[in-house]
């Protein structure tokens, strides 16, 4: 169940020069929250900019009820938020989205995400890793300047590959090649994954040829967060050209089984 | 302190209601607060059949507000009635449900469901204007509004409101439409149409191009609109239009409507309609006011 709290703002971190890792107290949202959730963030007391802003959890401290999350700053809205400074506090909605990733079932899992969607996938590998679960990560950047939190993966994966399209860093080409090569050598029982639309349909094409289960997190331009407004729609694969069906992310979401839906 | 209304034979406790579209049936913001508070709710636009709704991206935001292309999205009168009104039934608030339609047939039809159901009123969309069919296409004519409202007076004996479109010419000619057909009541404004574009892409944000603009950026021309209105009918009108707080509900009692609706400012705020109650109360209080009816239309003219 959301809740709409002020969370004191206790840790400002700068992880590039445009992105930002905010860590706050939100106890009765991590007491509740679960990997794959999403808050929504409003960052000022006014009318302008008008809308919250959906971001996703990275990171939860439960027992400190510290919540982390980390945005890049992209328009309006995040140049604000990332104004704020340690100590006020950030008015919150969570958290929000009825689908979150599902893991207990499966043993051996992959993760893939690229560029800025590799954050929630950190909470999902680290309650996963804490479930003796065997982890294997797969996270692609475009180039070296862009590469995140690689450390903080490789502690709770039992193996971290690294991309970048050019390869100005670590391994040059597409993260889901370098993940196809270890599942074609040792089978997987789910993909999980987060990231920009070419990668996940690749992913989703890729499970889907294979039979492998997969869980995808998706985006798409959202309002309320709460499942009234129905602004943020995801076609599912049971639409027919006459008749389309739309789910929602804020509601159905923000992960979806890859099958269910088109993207 | 009086902050109760009789809103065309429906009792409010008090005159903050919630748009539709912006409060779904209810569920979601029970997490928030007790329903019981609002004077009223004003259900998602709801049609016969289920409809799926448009494309996305459907919203997008804009200066001081949004843009929606929802395409009325909605389960359908059925499912409303067995799965949604049971719930909201459990809330001491009016419950009304916005009804939408594709053509005067389907209008009638779903007000005949609607009639035998357990709610307040109805609340009749002629002014979507994000579906091709039906809806704005009835409600920017005298002769269109008129002769849809007329067909369902005969079968509706609830209180009928009418929801205005504010893309008009003359919208006190089209409030005359609904009063003459026979409505009890008048809600505006439905959203004005808009468009964004993406100039990186050089193509509108929303699949559907265009979208209903709402929020605070509407606000002027809709408390302009139901001074309009006021000034052109004797039923009463529920004003909306990028209302965020009690400021701005008392702005459009004074315009002359009786009751308002909390629209988009839900988004910002799970709890904006019962602090707008508050923010009201808090005004009368400064003001000595002892009735909440003895502001509408006060407004005094320059």
């Amino acid at each position: 169940m959301p809740v709409n709290i002020k969370a004191k703002l206790i840790s400002k971190e700068q992880l590039k020069p445009d992105i930002f890792k905010y860590s706050v107290k939100a106890d009765e949202i991590t007491s509740v929250a679960k990997p794959g959730q999403f808050i929504e963030i409003r960052v000022n007391n006014d009318i302008e900019p008008f809308l919250r802003r959906p971001i996703s959890i990275y990171n939860m401290k439960k027992e400190e009820g510290i919540l982390e999350f980390i945005f890049q700053v992209k328009g309006k809205g995040t140049k604000i938020l990332s104004e704020r400074r340690e100590g006020e506090e950030i008015d919150i909605v969570g958290p929000l989205g009825y689908g979150p990733f599902k893991i207990s079932n499966y043993q051996n899992i992959a993760v893939i995400g690229g560029g800025i969607g590799v954050f929630p996938l950190y909470e999902l590998s680290k309650n996963a890793k804490k479930e003796n679960k065997n982890v294997n990560i797969y996270l692609g950047f475009r180039n070296k300047d862009l590469v995140v939190l690689e450390e903080e993966f490789k502690g709770v994966s039992d193996k971290l590959v690294i991309t970048t399209d050019d390869g100005s860093y670590a391994e040059k080409g597409f993260a889901i090649d370098f993940m196809k090569k270890d599942i074609e050598e040792k089978k997987v029982d789910c993909i999980f994954a987060c990231g920009p639309l070419p990668m996940l349909k690749a992913v989703r094409e890729y499970a889907i040829e294979n039979n492998i289960p997969c869980q995808i997190s998706l985006e798409e331009k959202m309002a309320c967060g709460l499942g009234v407004c129905l602004g943020c729609a995801v076609k599912t694969t049971k639409s027919s050209k006459e008749n389309p069906e739309y789910w929602h992310v804020c509601k159905a979401g923000p992960v979806f089984q890859a099958k269910d839906v088109e993207i | 302190m009086n902050t109760k209304i009789n809103f065309a034979g429906i009792e409010m406790k008090n005159p903050v209601t919630v748009a539709s579209g912006t409060f779904g049936y209810g569920r979601e913001f029970s997490d928030f607060f007790d329903l019981s508070k609002l004077g009223g709710i004003i259900t998602k636009g709801t049609s016969l059949k289920p409809r799926s709704g448009n494309k996305p991206p459907r919203v997008c935001e804009t200066a001081s507000g949004m843009l929606n292309s929802i395409g009325l999205q909605n389960p359908g009168v059925e499912y409303f009635a067995q799965n949604d009104l049971p719930f909201l039934r459990k809330f001491d608030t009016a419950v009304i449900v916005n009804a939408c339609g594709s053509s005067i047939d389907e209008y009638v039809e779903l007000c005949k469901v609607l009639n035998t159901l357990d709610i307040d009123g109805v609340e009749l969309n002629l002014s979507c204007p994000n579906v091709k069919a039906g809806c704005m296409a009835f409600g920017n004519t005298y002769e269109g509004v008129k002769e849809v409202t007329s067909q369902v007076r005969k079968v509706l004996d609830k209180p009928l409101i009418v929801k205005l479109t504010p893309n008009v010419t003359n919208i006190a000619e089209i409030a005359k439409a609904v009063e003459d057909a026979g409505a009890d009541g008048v809600s505006l404004i439905n959203t004005l149409l808009g468009m964004k574009i993406d100039i990186h892409k050089r193509k509108p944000v929303l699949a559907n191009n265009t979208g209903g603009l709402s929020g605070p950026a509407i606000k002027p021309v809709a408390v302009r609109m139901v001074y309009q209105v006021a000034q052109a009918v004797n039923i009463p009108i529920i004003g909306m239009g990028g209302i965020v707080n009690g400021e701005d509900a008392i702005e459009f009692m004074l315009a002359g409507a009786k009751a308002v609706s909390i629209g988009a400012g839900n988004f910002i705020k799970p709890t904006t309609s019962i602090e707008t109650i508050s923010q009201i109360e808090d005004y009368m209080k400064k003001y000595n006011i002892q009735d909440i009816n003895e502001i509408i239309g006060k407004v005094e003219m320059n």
